[in-house]
């Protein structure tokens, strides 16, 4: 009945700021079972092998977006990628690439999260309503325009996915950029000029080179690649015209 | 005092990383090809403006087995340009939408390259009919 126990390596980037000059491997030998998630890996390691091992992790479910790290270079959430799958091979885990290392797993998104504020992600009304003339109303067609962007949950796998932000962090980058497009694109929403101010400008969507990774790796099909290739056209137009129809002092 | 020190990683190499990024590497090198071909074009066009004698040099010189050679090089290397361009297309266009339908992304892809071949083909009948 009883199988010998399955143990796997895994080899974490480790990195203490008050200890260490820079990150350092070390490889764990962890008990494990199929149905093990790489996540859950890492758990054990901190529960019975090295407490001191940080990590970020919530829902486990790949909904919260928290976990999400290098595993064997490709970027993925923790706890959808399985054990199993690398058996008995070796598994590498690293910090999401392009991101400074905070310590160990964890990653400084300081910078994200200031992208995430300047892209105002949120409706800015086209017409303010009272609450007695009800609802702002939408087809199913106005709603499949942005649903797909609106399922972000900001893993930031993409940005790791990445190369051109990798090169230049502050590139607005795929995830700021599909979440901007969300908003410009619903039917209920008049703050297109204002962040279209955003995609036209030096941190805007022709830092892109259209690699398109960041949609390989985006573990809900949001497809940021398309949100900001569409905005390369939209910005174009938008260039072109205002040759037509001058908007006074748009930049 | 702040004990923080975020380590920022290098990027020296990072294309040779992953091969997602080899490939993406490979297909941007390809249009140096496609610049290339241009060139040779270009080349032949001012020939053609210097006279009938300038004009016939040229075409000799293109008889050269490293003009062919090239010519074959060019020719895969655009090949695998056109390919991998279709291929990412779908991600860079906005979503075309057939009877309340979107459609999906290997339809364009495919389109695309069929495109492609049946223009290749056209100016291939095209050529070969004027040159007989």
């Amino acid at each position: 009945m009883s199988e010998m126990q399955k143990t796997i390596e895994i080899e974490v980037l480790r990195y203490h700021p008050e200890k260490d000059r820079e990150p350092h491997r070390q490889v764990f030998e962890v008990p494990f079972t199929d149905d093990m998630s790489v996540l859950q890996g890492v758990q054990y390691i901190k529960d019975y092998l090295d407490g001191s091992l940080s990590f970020r992790w919530s829902c486990r479910m790949a909904i919260c977006g928290s976990c999400g790290m290098m595993i064997n270079g490709i970027p993925s959430l923790s706890c959808q990628t399985f054990l199993r799958d690398y058996y008995p091979a070796r598994v590498r885990v690293e910090a999401l690439a392009h991101f400074p290392i905070e310590r160990d797993l964890v990653i400084n998104m300081e910078g994200f999260i200031e992208k995430l504020e300047s892209i105002q992600p949120y409706i800015i009304p086209k017409e303010e309503r009272t609450l007695a003339q009800g609802e702002y109303l939408q087809t199913p067609e106005q709603l499949n325009a942005y649903e797909q962007f609106s399922s972000c949950i900001n893993c930031l796998l993409c940005y790791a996915a990445c190369p051109q932000f990798g090169l230049n962090s502050s590139f607005i980058g795929p995830a700021a950029t599909a979440l901007l497009h969300r908003y410009n694109v619903d039917s209920r929403d008049g703050g297109k000029a204002e962040r279209m101010e955003l995609i036209n400008s030096e941190e805007g969507v022709f830092n892109c080179t259209a690699v398109g990774y960041c949609s390989e790796v985006c573990p809900k099909h949001v497809d940021p690649a398309n949100a900001v290739n569409q905005n390369k056209t939209n910005s174009a137009a938008d260039y072109f015209l205002r040759f037509l129809a001058p908007k006074g002092g748009a930049k | 005092m702040n004990k923080r020190r975020p380590y920022v990683r290098s990027m020296d190499g990072w294309w040779r990383k992953n091969p997602f990024f080899v490939e993406y590497m490979i297909h941007e090198g390809t249009a140096l090809f496609v610049a290339a071909y241009a060139g040779v074009l270009l080349a032949g066009l001012y020939r053609l403006s210097q006279g009938e004698a300038a004009w016939n040099s040229w075409l000799d010189a293109l008889k050269n087995p490293w003009y062919i050679a090239f010519h074959l090089a060019a020719l895969a290397a655009l090949s695998y340009h056109t390919y991998t361009w279709f291929k990412i297309m779908p991600r860079t266009m906005p979503p075309v939408v057939v009877g309340g339908e979107r459609l999906p992304g290997w339809v364009i892809t495919a389109g695309g390259l069929a495109a492609a071949a049946a223009s290749c083909l056209g100016l291939l009948a095209l050529v070969w009919g004027m040159a007989r």
